[in-house]
């Protein structure tokens, strides 16, 4: 990727933080969470693909990677789920 | 056999200096990715924690009362830049360019520092306020989950002031640009894993 490239991304990664923290003062009703995960997701996802390169690399180091990531969300999730977390 | 002995022998180094491996792929890199997506669980354990524990305040204050949202927004926002000048670091430390590569990571390690700092200064401010490690689990959990980030970030600035000093006496081992890369993805790691605690931490409210 060329400078460019990079600038380009953080500059979305800028935006998007700007609309993260805009949900705090503005009311976005039932969309609040749903808008507010998208928009982690999207900016964990360009950051690990562009910045770390995960995108151009070899399969296996996504694989290594996204495999201990789904690992821990899988884990901690059913352990919530014991907790009655997402009942709240 | 003797020449392919002679000609691969098994230390051998590629044009960049780095190993020659069976898979084709740097040991190191291999490492390194392991070692972040073991990271995720050690992280994945603490953020759960915290979002378990974050309504317990017992006396103490709740996060609403104690979280600054523009102040923190300004350091969330100087870590994710300090993720620009890094790749502008390992860009300049591929094309070898070692001023650019010097001055893209002194700038990441500052940038690193002042978040260092903002997070004292909120820690401070927290418990002025009268959140302390004990006083409640939301507050163990935050300061366990939000200290644990903060001695990442501070271990990742040594090892970029350390990189500089080593590669300004040009005594960088092995491939220079895989070794810049490799820190680079730390630092990287550190930055997706701050965007999660931005959000769930100090976003959405209890």
């Amino acid at each position: 990727m060329s400078t460019r490239g990079y600038v380009n991304v953080a500059v979305i990664l800028a935006a998007i933080t700007s609309l993260e923290v805009s949900t705090y003062y503005v009311d976005f009703g039932p969309l609040f969470l749903p808008a507010l995960l998208t928009m982690m997701a999207v900016k964990f996802v360009m950051v690990v693909s562009y910045f770390m390169h995960l995108k151009f690399d070899n399969k296996l180091f996504s694989w290594l990677f996204y495999t201990g990531l789904f690992l821990a969300v899988g884990v901690y999730a059913a352990a919530l789920a014991t907790f009655h977390f997402f009942l709240r | 056999m003797a020449e392919t002995a002679t000609a691969q022998p098994a230390t051998a180094h590629d044009a960049h200096g780095a190993h020659v491996t069976s898979t084709g792929l740097s040991n190191v890199k291999l490492g390194m990715w392991l070692f972040l997506g073991s990271d995720c669980l050690l992280f994945g354990g603490l953020i759960s924690t915290y979002m378990l524990y974050r309504g317990r305040v017992a006396n103490g204050p709740t996060p609403e009362q104690v979280y600054d949202i523009p102040f923190t927004s300004v350091s969330s926002f100087v870590l994710l830049m300090s993720s620009l000048t890094m790749v502008l670091a390992v860009s300049a430390a591929h094309k070898r360019d070692d001023r650019g590569t010097n001055l893209w990571l002194t700038i990441t390690a500052l940038l690193g520092t002042t978040f260092v700092g903002g997070q004292v200064y909120e820690f401070t401010a927290f418990y002025n306020e009268g959140l302390g490690f004990t006083t409640s689990l939301f507050g163990s959990s935050f300061y366990t989950l939000t200290g644990f980030h903060g001695a990442h970030v501070t271990v990742g600035i040594i090892m970029l002031l350390a990189l500089v000093a080593i590669n300004k006496r040009s005594r960088v081992p092995g491939s220079k640009s895989e070794t810049v890369e490799m820190i680079g993805l730390y630092w990287h790691f550190v930055d997706i894993v701050w965007i999660i605690i931005f959000t769930l931490v100090y976003l959405i409210p209890v």
